[in-house]
């Protein structure tokens, strides 16, 4: 059942950052960016997206998605446009999430005050 | 500075419970992609979006999210229990962009707002257009 | 060891003042406490303009309880964790004193009070006010991540005091005399973990306390009370051992203003920090247990860590430093 599968995945990669932080004393910071460039490796084997086959949004909520998608668009527009659509396609995938991050992190600072 | 001092501290040192830190990461970070699942089927099923569409507003969905919980002061209270299972998700990224605007307010709209934003988030964007890069070209040049 | 201790004879403890937020307000020690918040902005647009509403206010109330009045005030000494203190200089804006500001992380409110007591045991000075402050958000956002940011603190971490503490001493005689001090030296116990400064400051606080014991030649139970500044849980466990090790157990008298201020269900971690954490609780809550004769001699060494996120990142460890200054019971000769 994929809502299962959705679970074990998402968790599982969620407990191996939380390892990290807490065994080899890394900072979020480092684990997210490392992340990051581990689903972009995943994705150059095409096992990304067996991953999201399997476990839905679970292999998508996950930070490394974000290097799955940046590949993928990269690669995409590469098949198009020849070598410079990696450049031009690589936020294809992932605009609508960096847009949206940034448009509600500024209404937020407008509109509220940080509590402390 | 005596070296049997460094002995001292090293015994004193605290080990953090890991296991209770790892039991809640996978459970909270689990719960995540459940909700994401949830979301995405919400938009799949009853708002009739295709795949793509659905899988992409259940990210904003979930960055919508974060930032209103920022921004009410309680999304650190959810990051502090659950460790990963907030900071690997991307409610992670959400969170640092929207923390590191709020906080620097006090310093304006240009170059206090905008000008952190992504004073946190920037290195995974760097990372990732980096690695993207190398990895899609090695891919294009070499399997192409 | 050079000498390092500093005897006084003519250096009293006038008044004090302290402010502080509502979580310390809610802490163990809250009644102690002069003025309080019911929260971290204290009535001002931001961060910084409510740790200079602080300071002030512990300043002024220093001088109020002191009997004196600001044009009596010789010098102001004080000073923050903010770049470039200003907390502290901006908040003189409002004391037409002649001001001298100082930087020594959590061990300011040790190092202003030595400093203020060599001008007065010299004689070219009356009255001095030394004060220093710290905010929980301000520390946080300019060392380590926006106040709203959901990363994972440890247990190790702690929590810095948002508060003000200020003291007016004076060659006036009044019941609490401060009679020496031991101005501490940088001590680098090569730790490197930012998010454990207790283990690190432990070395320096040990330093600094032998030097006193060996330049006075007194053994740690002359005191009634030898309080560290901020070396919360862990740190103070590091000290007593030191302390065990060196021959000089302080395992009885010791008390950490760290762990005082907070109790077990307030969420801190190890406990709290900053350079209020140890101003107010001395200024506070040991000041009165003097006045009350439930001591009569108390050692307080506060303890700073002297580093800044550039260095964590460049990979150098953390030197810290300890200041101590003793304060006894006396009697007030009409």
């Amino acid at each position: 059942m994929i809502y299962l599968n959705a679970f074990l995945v998402a968790g599982t990669i969620c407990l191996l950052g939380q390892l990290l932080v807490d065994v080899f004393k890394l900072t979020p910071g480092h684990v997210t960016s490392y992340f990051v460039v581990v689903g972009a490796l995943l994705d150059s084997f095409s096992l990304y997206d067996r991953l999201i086959d399997f476990a839905g949004a679970g292999a998508l909520v996950p930070i490394t998605s974000f290097g799955h998608s940046l590949l993928h668009g990269a690669l995409a527009k590469a098949e198009e446009m020849g070598f410079f659509g990696i450049a031009m396609g690589m936020f294809d995938l992932t605009a609508s999430g960096i847009t949206s991050a940034i448009i509600f992190a500024f209404l937020v600072a407008v509109f509220f005050k940080p509590k402390g | 500075m005596n070296k049997n001092y460094t002995e001292i501290i090293k015994k004193n040192q605290v080990k953090p419970r890991y296991l209770r830190k790892s039991i809640v990461a996978f459970v909270t970070g689990g719960l995540v992609g459940v909700v994401g699942q949830g979301l995405s089927d919400l938009y799949r099923y009853v708002f009739h979006l295709d795949k793509n569409n659905a899988n992409s507003l259940m990210t904003v969905t979930l960055i919508l999210i974060t930032a209103i919980t920022t921004g009410l002061g309680i999304y650190d209270t959810y990051g502090q229990f659950a460790g990963a299972g907030a900071f690997i998700p991307v409610t992670g990224f959400a969170n640092s962009m929207t923390s590191a605007a709020l906080e620097s307010r006090s310093e304006g709209v240009t170059l206090g707002i905008a000008a952190n934003m992504f004073k946190l988030a920037g290195s995974v964007i760097v990372f990732g257009v980096v690695s993207a890069f190398v990895l899609g070209a090695i891919r294009y040049l070499f399997f192409h | 060891m050079e000498r390092a201790t500093y005897v006084f004879d003519r250096v009293y403890l006038k008044g004090t003042g302290t402010s502080v937020g509502p979580l310390e307000k809610q802490g163990p020690l809250g009644e102690y406490f002069d003025r309080d918040y019911e929260n971290n902005y204290c009535g001002e647009k931001n961060w910084e303009a409510a740790e200079r509403r602080l300071l002030s206010d512990a300043i002024i109330i220093a001088i109020i309880n002191s009997g004196l009045k600001l044009e009596d005030v010789d010098l102001i000494i004080a000073g923050d964790l903010i770049n470039q203190n200003v907390i502290s200089n901006y908040a003189m804006r409002d004391f037409d004193v002649p001001f001298l500001g100082m930087y020594g992380a959590c061990s300011t409110s040790m190092q202003t009070l030595l400093t203020g007591s060599i001008f007065i045991n010299s004689g070219m000075f009356n009255n001095i006010v030394v004060a220093s402050s710290s905010h929980n958000a301000t520390a946080e956002r300019q060392f380590r991540y926006p106040t709203e940011y959901g990363g994972q603190k440890p247990p190790t971490m702690t929590f810095t005091v948002t508060g003000a503490g200020a003291a007016l001493i004076s060659s006036i005689p009044s019941s609490i005399k401060i009679t020496a001090a031991t101005i501490g030296r940088v001590i680098d116990a090569k730790q490197k973990n930012p998010n454990d400064m207790g283990s690190a400051m432990a070395p320096a606080a040990s330093d600094t306390l032998i030097r006193h014991f060996r330049d006075l030649n007194i053994s740690p139970d002359y005191y009634d009370m030898i309080v560290t500044g901020d070396l919360s849980q862990i740190g103070s466990q590091v000290l007593l051992d030191i302390m065990e090790y060196e021959n000089y157990p302080i395992n009885k008298l010791h008390h950490d203003c760290g762990k005082m201020i907070y109790s077990e269900d307030q969420k801190v971690f190890a406990g709290g920090s900053g350079c209020a954490c140890c101003a107010v609780v001395t200024f506070g809550y040991i000041k009165r247990l003097l006045d009350t004769d439930q001591i009569k001699r108390a050692l307080v060494v506060a303890t700073g860590a002297l580093l800044n996120p550039m260095m964590t990142l460049q990979k150098e460890t953390i030197p810290c430093i300890a200041h101590a200054v003793a304060f006894e019971k006396c009697e007030v000769k009409p």
